[in-house]
């Protein structure tokens, strides 16, 4: 039993999926996450909601309307065709935003809960000790936030090497660009090559043991003694 | 002179607060009241983190607040260090790094307050390396008064610094707190609910009810104002500022002088010279007309009338001025009713006040 | 509350009488067999029930126990499979359909209809069934492949798990033009432009069926598979766009 070139592929592009995404959830994620957390707006509720859509929604609900709506014919792949751009369907770049949308819910949850723990009173103790907005953020926030910021960015990560329904819609199964490891077990069940299904699986399997383990290791330390 | 001048109004739903005052530069100011009374929100105005309030707020001659013509320093713009009722320290950092997270914030040429000057007043040497998490109450608050300290601020804001404390903790704060106040040149705003506290540490008073300032005034005077006193019951006194003059290790007492005289109390295991407060309830006052040599009371003092109020259908309170010239230091004597017409008590008599005890506050 | 109960009455007892048969059937002939089923249960008491899903999910699912009487494959290989397991019933294979792959666009007259576009068109995506998975994918690669086309078009196509997310690509307009079924334009209306890919260029897509152990014993099933091969279930499986073998050319095909 070996991996064939194109799971090997297929290991390493959903790899580089997972890890895009993830950095660019951080970025997308982390204001969101942040303004859900301390806004008093009225259209908070209306902004969770949607983003635990994917929660909810089947992939393959999602996938449906991001093919119509990133297509030609979709108004987000025609405006992309009118700037000249390439529409995303199929290609690796529409993957990592599909994932994003998909994975959104596992980044900015755990994150807006780690920031509604922290409360105002940290942040206020800054302010007076003269730390502006963003100084108070990075040196107060964050590191309070960290377990949070962890367990976003594991369970986007794995979410999105699980991710498989909305890869199926939108990915049209391209090697290199767009076959990722859950559509390679899926094609090699249907192909009944049995053998191979299960290589993958039992990898895919393993990996999702460790980094669960990996987690709650590491929540286990959210208040870390100070060494200095 | 150096001098700190607040006006705020806040609308907050079911509570209002409505305030102005002024303050001196220098010393503690106490915000005193009850709970409910907009102490804390007033205090969290001066440091601006009540957004919802507008007014005006100026300290020495620098505006950090003039909503009416759009000025309002953030807070981490304003030099103020704010104290908060629970010591509020970051859990992630040491007891080290939580000193240093303000001082690094504030330009070198800025600091006035030297880290091991904040260090040794706060008494945390041996604690530096600790977390932050693992520290007593008093620790704790005290790491927080040094990390405020290290600011260099022009105004020290603290938010009933010792109600979260054991007595054992508020023991090991006071010293501290004093300290500050003796040997900083940092003007206090403390707010607390404790008479105790406020007697002991401040200077001036701004009594709060209801959002509004119903005094604000040195503490003495503030103090001796019969209208408050009534409402104090057996809390009702006089607060004199006085030295340690000598011992008398015969009769085991301590001689105070203060500008009223001298007071006996019992023998005190300090050193002559030292500024003390005392604290001299009404209830231990009487009056008499005449000096009475053949009183057990050692603590006899001319005074004058100043003005008399009613407590209840048997008792009255008495406001007395010490010396006979000039703007000396009240006391305040609870006398029957009875007593009182008997005397003839009025304004402007001169009588002489019998001190019956007189507890040095600490 | 009586009226509930007659109502209750009157469906058991339909079902004592009555028999039904449940049908696995691949997803790319999922409206033929409804419009088959219609017309048996018209001439029957049976009541038909039709599973629609992937070939390779539905042999595994029989593989392991499903309750299905038949086996409506997009392909020869799985029954073929289901045969020597022991899963279906011995000589009861046959050809109910020959799959006709069509290239096809969802634009009035873009597709010629000799498929020239296919090498001088300027077209970004070409979008096929997964071959591995899918014999329509299969026959699309065979055509490629006769044209001498295959490795010049490789890297321009997007591959469907099977053809009816194929059609999805197409009709969204996510690829410009696919290989898809016959059936699948047909039931589309017709509509767009389409070239009628000659027979010679691939080996025939024999779509097979067999009776299951199960429905052997069931005269349900019994008699829907002899339905299948009349000439009405032809009538209706020609209709919608699959070809049909001749009906003596039974068990003609070991691949």
């Amino acid at each position: 039993m070996s991996l064939s070139e194109t799971d090997i592929q297929a290991i390493w592009l959903t790899l580089r999926l997972a890890s895009v995404t993830t950095l660019l959830l951080l970025l997308v994620g982390t204001p969101l996450a942040w303004w859900l957390a301390r806004t008093r707006s009225w259209l908070k509720q209306p902004v969770a909601a949607i983003t635990a859509l994917p929660l909810v929604l089947p992939p393959t609900v999602l996938g449906f309307y991001l093919l119509i709506l990133l297509g030609p014919n979709g108004p987000v792949g025609s405006l992309m065709l009118d700037l000249g751009l390439e529409t995303l369907p199929f290609t690796f770049p529409g993957l990592v935003v599909a994932s994003m949308i998909y994975s959104l819910p596992f980044m900015v949850q755990p994150l807006q809960n780690a920031f509604a723990a922290i409360g105002d009173r940290p942040l206020e103790v800054a302010a007076t000790l003269r730390a502006s907005a963003l100084d108070r953020f990075v040196s107060v926030v964050v590191p309070l936030a960290r377990s949070g910021f962890l367990t976003g960015m594991v369970l986007a990560f794995a979410h999105t090497v699980g991710e498989f329904g909305v890869i199926l819609m939108i990915g049209g199964n391209i090697p290199g660009e767009t076959h990722v490891l859950s559509v390679a077990i899926y094609d090699h069940v249907e192909a009944l090559d049995y053998e191979n299904a299960h290589l993958l699986s039992a990898g895919l399997l393993v990996f999702s043991f460790i980094v669960i383990l990996l987690l709650n290791l590491l929540n286990k330390r959210t208040h870390p003694e100070i060494a200095r | 002179m150096r001098e700190l001048t607040v006006r705020f109004t806040a609308d907050l739903g079911e509570f209002s607060l409505d305030v102005a005052f002024q303050a001196p530069g220098k010393g503690v100011t106490a915000l005193f009241g009850h709970s409910g009374s907009g102490k804390t929100t007033l205090l969290r105005c001066l440091a601006g983190l009540e957004r919802r309030a507008s007014g005006f707020l100026q300290i020495d001659n620098e505006i950090w607040q003039d909503d009416a013509n759009g000025i309002h320093l953030p807070t981490h713009r304003r030099a103020v260090g704010y104290v908060f009722q629970e010591a509020s320290l970051f859990p992630h950092l040491s007891v080290r790094r939580n000193l240093e997270f303000g001082m690094k914030r504030v330009p070198a040429r800025q600091r006035q307050v030297s880290f091991d000057d904040a260090v040794a007043l706060a008494g945390l040497s041996g604690l530096l390396g600790r977390g932050a998490a693992r520290l007593s109450g008093g620790e704790r608050q005290r790491v927080a008064i040094a990390r405020a300290l290290l600011t260099s601020p022009r105004l020290l804001l603290m938010d009933e610094p010792l109600s979260a404390l054991d007595e054992r903790s508020k023991r090991d704060i006071f010293p501290c707190l004093e300290r500050l106040h003796s040997e900083l040149s940092i003007p206090v705003i403390y707010v607390s609910h404790s008479l105790r506290e406020v007697a002991r540490l401040a200077d001036h008073m701004v009594w709060m009810e209801e959002g509004r300032v119903r005094a604000s005034d040195s503490l003495q005077r503030v103090l001796t104002r019969l209208d408050l006193s009534v409402e104090q019951g057996d809390e009702a006194g006089a607060i004199l500022e006085c030295e340690i003059a000598l011992h008398d290790d015969k009769y085991h007492l301590t001689a105070l002088d203060g500008c009223c005289g001298r007071v006996w109390v019992s023998r005190l295991d300090m050193d002559p010279g030292r500024a003390v407060r005392v604290h001299v309830p009404a209830r231990d006052v009487s009056i008499n007309l005449e000096k009475n040599s053949d009183s057990s009371i050692l603590n006899i003092w001319p005074t004058v009338v100043e003005n008399i109020c009613d407590i209840s259908a048997s008792q009255v309170l008495v406001r007395l001025r010490c010396n006979t010239s000039g703007d000396g230091p009240r006391l305040l004597a609870r006398i029957t009713r009875k007593s009182c017409v008997k005397l003839h008590l009025k304004p402007e008599m001169r009588v002489f006040a019998q001190l019956k005890s007189a507890a040095l506050i600490d | 509350m009586r009226y509930f109960i007659a109502v209750a009455f009157f469906s058991v007892s339909h079902l004592v009488w009555a028999d039904s048969v449940n049908i696995a059937v691949a997803a790319n002939f999922a409206a033929p067999a409804r419009e088959i089923g219609e017309a048996f249960q018209q001439s029957s008491e049976h009541t038909v029930i039709i599973s629609s899903g992937s070939t390779g999910k539905l042999f595994a699912q029989i593989e392991h126990g499903a309750p299905f009487d038949l086996f409506l494959a997009a392909d020869s290989r799985r029954p073929q499979l289901l045969e020597h397991n022991g899963k279906a019933v011995p000589g009861s294979r046959f050809t109910y359909a020959l799959g006709r792959i069509v290239l096809w666009s969802p634009r009035p007259g873009y597709v010629d209809e000799h498929g020239v576009i296919l090498k001088e068109g300027d077209f970004k995506r070409l979008a096929i069934a997964n071959p591995r998975l899918a014999p329509y994918g299969l026959a699309a690669q065979q055509v490629m492949e006769r044209l001498g086309l295959w490795s010049g078009l490789r890297r321009r196509l997007v591959r469907g798990e099977n053809i009816a997310q194929t059609f999805q690509f197409v009709v969204s307009g996510n690829a410009s033009l696919g290989f898809v079924a016959l059936a699948q334009v047909r039931a589309a209306g017709d509509s767009g432009s389409v070239w009628h890919v000659p027979d010679e260029l691939y080996q025939p897509i024999r779509q097979q069926a067999v009776l299951l152990q199960r429905g052997q014993k069931s005269a349900a099933a019994n008699a829907f598979f002899r339905y299948l091969q009349g000439s009405e279930a032809r009538e209706i499986i020609r209709s919608m766009g699959h070809d049909v073998v001749a009906s003596n050319a039974r068990n003609d095909v070991t691949e």
